[in-house]
Parts: C-alpha cells; sequence; structure tokens
C-alpha cells in the first residue's frame, strides 16, 4: 500500500483585504491527486503561489482539506485521532531554521519530538543520540542552537524530524534560507537518509540542482499538477516548462538551445556529464 | 555585540549549590526572602549574613559577580536609605540645617539598607547557579500543584524558555531592524526625549510584526513535532532528587526554624 495518498485534495481559503466586503476566496489547491509509495523521493516544483507549500502543510495534517482527504499509512489527517500519529511517521522541516528550534540547547531540541510523544527517557536519550549521529552533529549537542550556522541549524532540525522515527520526511523548501555550503550539507543528507534508511522524502523546493536528486518530480502550477514523472521525462519538455515559468537545469537548457539550432542531441539530457557525453560524440 | 547579552547571567562552574536540583534552590531563595522579613534583632541579621556568606562561598561564584548584581539597584538603596535616615522622627542627634538625624532613623536606615542588600544578594544568587533551563522546569514541576486551580503551569513554563530561546534571535533582528532604518536615514541619536521616541516606532512595529511571524512559524513548527500541551509529556531530563537535595532541604528547614525562633521567641527579639 502507498505510505501517502492524496485524494481529489482541494483547499481554499478566504482573505480578507482592507474592508469587510473585500473578501475573496483563494483556491490554493485545485484537485490533486497523488500517490507516493515508500522509499520514493519525490521533489514537488513549482512558483510562488503554486500550492506546494500548502499541500505539504496538509499532509502533516497542519491544514485541513476543504474537499478530499489526505491519507498517511492509511489513516485519514481530518480524524483529530489519528493526528499525533500521522505527525509522528510524516515529520516536516520548515524554510527557516531558527523559527523550528525550540530548545536552548541542541541535544534538547531534538528531543521535543520524543518527548512529546510521552517516551521512556532512556528511549530518548537513544534516540537522540543516533539522530544526532545520524546528522553528523553529534559533537554539538550541548551547544546553544543560536551559535550554530543556518546548515547546522537545518541538519538539527531534521535530527529533531528523524528522532521521532518517521518513515516520511516533508521538507519546505529546507535550502532557502542557506548559504551553498550549508544547502550541499542538507541535501547530502537527505540524500543518504533517503538511501541508506529507506525513509521517503517528499522535497519542497525550487532549485533545479535539488529536484535532480529525486526519483520523481511533481510540477504544481495553481494548484493543480502540471507535470508528474521523473527528472528526464519532466526536464525533456523544456517548452511545457518555460511556460510555466520555471527553469530547467542548465545542461537541459543548453542541450534545449542546441536543439533549436539543429543539433541532433536527445531529449533526454538533464546533467553536465550526459551534455559532454554527447557533444563528444560529434568531434 | 547584542548577541552576548546573557539572561540571569549565569555563572559557569562546577560546585555544591550548582548541582542541586532547582526545586531546592528555589525554595531555599523563597525561604531566605521570607525570614529576611521576620528579623527584629541584630542576632538574626548577622545569622543571615552568615548563612548567606556560607552559601556564596560553597558556591564558588566570585564576590565580585555577586556585587556587581548591587549596582542595579544602588539608587534605590541610596535612596531608602536616605529618606530613612533624615525622617524617622525621635531625638535627634546631628542637625544639618533642617535635616535632622536620629538615633531611631538610623538604626532604621542600617535594618532597612542591610535587608535590601541581602536581599539582592541572595536572589542573585539564585539566577547565578541555576541555568534558565533549569529555573523554568524547575518551576514547572514544583508549582504542579496550580494546575488544580486551573492554571497552566507547564504552559507558562515552555512560554518562558522559548522566551528565553528567542531573546538573542530577536535582538539580532533588533539590531537588523536599526541598521535598516539609519540607512533611510532616520536619526535615533539627536533630539529631545518626545523626538526620540518618534523615532523608535519605525523599529517597534516591524519588530512586532516580526516577532508575531515568527511566533506563527515556531507554533507550527510545534505542533508538528507532536505537542500537545503537557498533557502525557516526559522530559528527556526530568528532575529526580537526590540525597544531598534532601540534606539541604533539612538545612533550610533548620535555618527557617532558627530565623522564627529568633524573630518571635527569643529573648533578644
Amino acid at each position: 500500500m502507498s505510505i501517502l495518498q492524496v485524494k481529489n485534495l482541494v483547499h481554499k481559503y478566504i482573505t480578507v483585504g482592507d474592508s469587510e466586503e473585500d473578501k475573496q476566496e483563494v483556491t490554493a489547491i485545485d484537485d490533486i491527486d497523488i500517490s507516493v509509495e515508500k522509499g520514493e523521493f519525490i521533489a514537488i516544483l513549482g512558483k510562488n503561489g503554486s500550492g506546494k507549500s500548502s499541500l505539504a502543510k496538509h499532509i502533516n495534517g497542519l491544514l485541513m482539506p476543504t474537499e478530499g482527504a489526505v491519507y498517511v499509512k492509511g489513516m485519514d489527517t481530518r480524524d483529530k485521532r489519528n493526528l499525533l500519529n500521522i505527525r509522528q511517521n510524516a515529520g516536516i522541516v520548515f524554510q527557516n531554521p531558527d523559527n523550528q528550534i525550540v530548545g536552548t540547547i541542541v541535544e534538547e531540541d531534538v528531543a521535543f519530538g520524543p518527548e512529546n510523544m510521552g517516551m521512556p527517557v532512556e528511549d530518548i536519550w537513544d534516540r537522540v543520540t543516533s539522530a544526532l549521529e545520524g546528522v553528523g552533529m553529534t559533537a554539538y549537542k550541548e551547544a546553544s542552537p543560536n551559535h550554530l550556522s543556518g546548515g547546522q541549524k537545518q541538519r538539527i532540525a531534521i535530527a529533531g524530524i528523524m528522532a521521532m522515527e518517521p518513515e516520511c520526511i516533508i521538507l519546505d523548501e529546507p535550502t532557502a534560507m542557506l548559504d551553498p555550503k550549508g544547502r550541499r550539507h542538507v541535501l547530502s543528507l537527505v540524500k543518504a537518509l533517503n538511501r541508506e534508511k529507506k525513509i521517503t522524502m517528499l522535497m519542497v523546493t525550487h532549485h533545479m540542482e535539488e529536484v535532480l536528486l529525486a526519483d520523481r518530480i511533481i510540477v504544481m502550477d495553481h494548484g493543480r499538477i502540471a507535470m508528474d514523472g521523473t527528472p528526464k521525462e519532466v526536464f525533456s519538455k523544456v517548452d511545457e516548462m518555460k511556460q510555466l515559468g520555471l527553469e530547467v537545469p542548465y545542461a537541459a537548457e543548453l542541450a534545449w538551445q542546441l536543439r533549436q539550432e539543429g543539433v541532433p542531441l536527445s531529449e533526454t539530457i538533464t546533467t553536465r556529464e550526459e551534455l559532454v557525453e554527447e557533444l563528444c560524440q560529434f568531434v | 555585540m547584542l548577541k552576548d547579552i546573557t539572561i540571569g547571567q549565569y555563572y559557569k562552574t562546577d560546585s555544591m549549590i550548582h548541582r542541586l536540583d532547582p526545586r531546592v534552590k528555589l525554595f531555599g531563595t523563597l525561604v531566605y526572602v521570607v525570614t529576611l522579613f521576620l528579623h527584629k534583632s541584630p542576632v538574626s541579621y548577622v545569622m543571615s549574613l552568615l548563612f548567606l556568606i556560607a552559601v556564596i562561598g560553597i558556591s564558588k561564584v566570585p564576590v565580585k559577580f555577586i556585587v556587581r548584581g548591587l549596582k542595579a539597584v544602588a539608587v534605590i538603596l541610596v535612596f531608602s536609605v536616605g529618606i530613612n535616615i533624615f525622617f524617622i522622627p525621635g531625638e535627634p542627634l546631628v542637625k544639618i540645617g533642617v535635616l535632622r538625624i536620629s538615633r531611631a532613623g538610623i538604626k532604621t536606615a542600617v535594618y532597612l539598607g542591610s535587608r535590601l542588600i541581602m536581599l539582592v544578594l541572595g536572589t542573585s544568587l539564585l539566577t547565578f547557579t541555576t541555568t534558565p533551563n533549569e529555573l523554568t522546569d524547575g518551576l514547572d514541576k514544583s508549582l504542579g500543584f496550580f494546575n488544580k486551580i486551573k492554571i497552566p503551569v507547564h504552559e507558562i513554563a515552555m512560554m518562558m524558555s522559548i522566551a528565553l530561546r528567542f531573546i538573542p534571535i530577536l535582538t539580532e533582528e533588533l539590531d537588523k531592524i536599526m541598521k535598516a532604518q539609519t540607512a533611510r536615514g532616520i536619526d535615533f541619536e539627536s533630539g529631545g526625549l518626545l523626538k526620540r521616541m518618534k523615532s523608535m516606532v519605525p523599529i517597534i512595529v516591524p519588530l512586532f510584526v516580526a516577532a508575531v511571524r515568527r511566533a506563527n512559524d515556531l507554533a507550527l513548527a510545534m505542533e508538528s513535532r507532536c505537542y500537545h500541551g503537557g498533557q502525557g509529556r516526559t522530559k528527556m531530563k526530568p528532575l529526580i532528587y537526590e540525597t544531598r537535595d534532601f540534606i539541604a532541604y533539612l538545612i533550610l528547614l533548620v535555618f527557617l526554624a532558627a530565623m522564627i525562633y529568633l524573630g518571635f521567641f527569643s529573648p533578644w527579639r
């Protein structure tokens, strides 16, 4: 059975302008169907306001569907009794590392989730130790989060989710506020957790290089799914991507332009290596 | 620079007092403050002072750090001692113009002054030897009985510890906003009091907006990590009494009894 199921999901909210009459109903998510298998690494791509963050919050039960339903391991998010179980199984990492760290000491922050789950003391320590090891931050376990870099803080945030031993982690633009070095660290960690611990990853992003890590890409536009496929399938449709206002990886873009000029390159090129490989055959 | 602000000025070292359970230290501070107001004779003042000196000695906190805490209350101290010296009626010892100093005045002033000093020193010792985290944990645990009258003790303690975590983040934010507004030409330094207060508005408003936004984000993050109040929550570092804590309680009770005896029943009261 799939670990995540999104069925005919619709989410609407009302914005109120300056006057009471100035109300507008906004449809953030417009009839979405997704099913995610265990161990998949999915990137959700889209412009600002395409509904990708709203979708992420639905999976964790932070937002409730207006219509349709979301199931995590078969549990309906609309049922309040399921919520703790759902949140433990599908953790979410947010964009701003500062705003999701609760504890004043690294290890205490990582312990926050297990503490809320009411675990016995020894189990909390075991989980905190292995979570910190998993993200490579054991050396900082007694440090104050305020003295860490953005990338380190984000790794702590991931450790905090890992300590709950979820089967699925949702990452809502986890690298948007990080420098290139912090971004590389966080991404390789996410990739490693997916490969080694078989944790299902759902990463909301708009960085093309990050998207290439995924096995599957879901492109969202105006609350709908515009494309759904492997990176190769999605990035070979350069025209469509451009119409949606999205970039494609540099190699794919260059290959596309060369094809426009009549160079016979295949449509599946997404990485630099593949492009170099094909170009070398002309020499 | 603003990052260096430490709240409660914890002094990190390893001493018997530092290792005590925060609940014991909270109780001790309470006992000490209450007994200060039972004092009626020099004997009890001296007893109290000796007790304080002994605790400071065991705590290994340098005396100069502790005395520094008095600076903050120096004005109040001088003011209240002054008022007492000059305005307590009685047989005047010295006359300077309209000011008269009486024997009773001096006595009250000395008592009041030493009481205030001991109050400040005793309470600051609590924050010197207890981290903010331990303090909130201690409050959470020892005030549990307030839950019975529907006061959400755990939630208040959680708010306190989150506030402590966000102080450096918000001071950094304040720094950024001030720089941004200075770059737009706001002058914080010159002008009268009213003008300077007015120039604070473009700082306070964005700071509040940012704080509310952060609070909203944090609430979401906490909820997504299964936070649902204190119910059914366990602790990674639960507070557990050890032998030394019971000994400390015993010492405190003996001290309390001695002070009550000195204050109400002894021949020197």
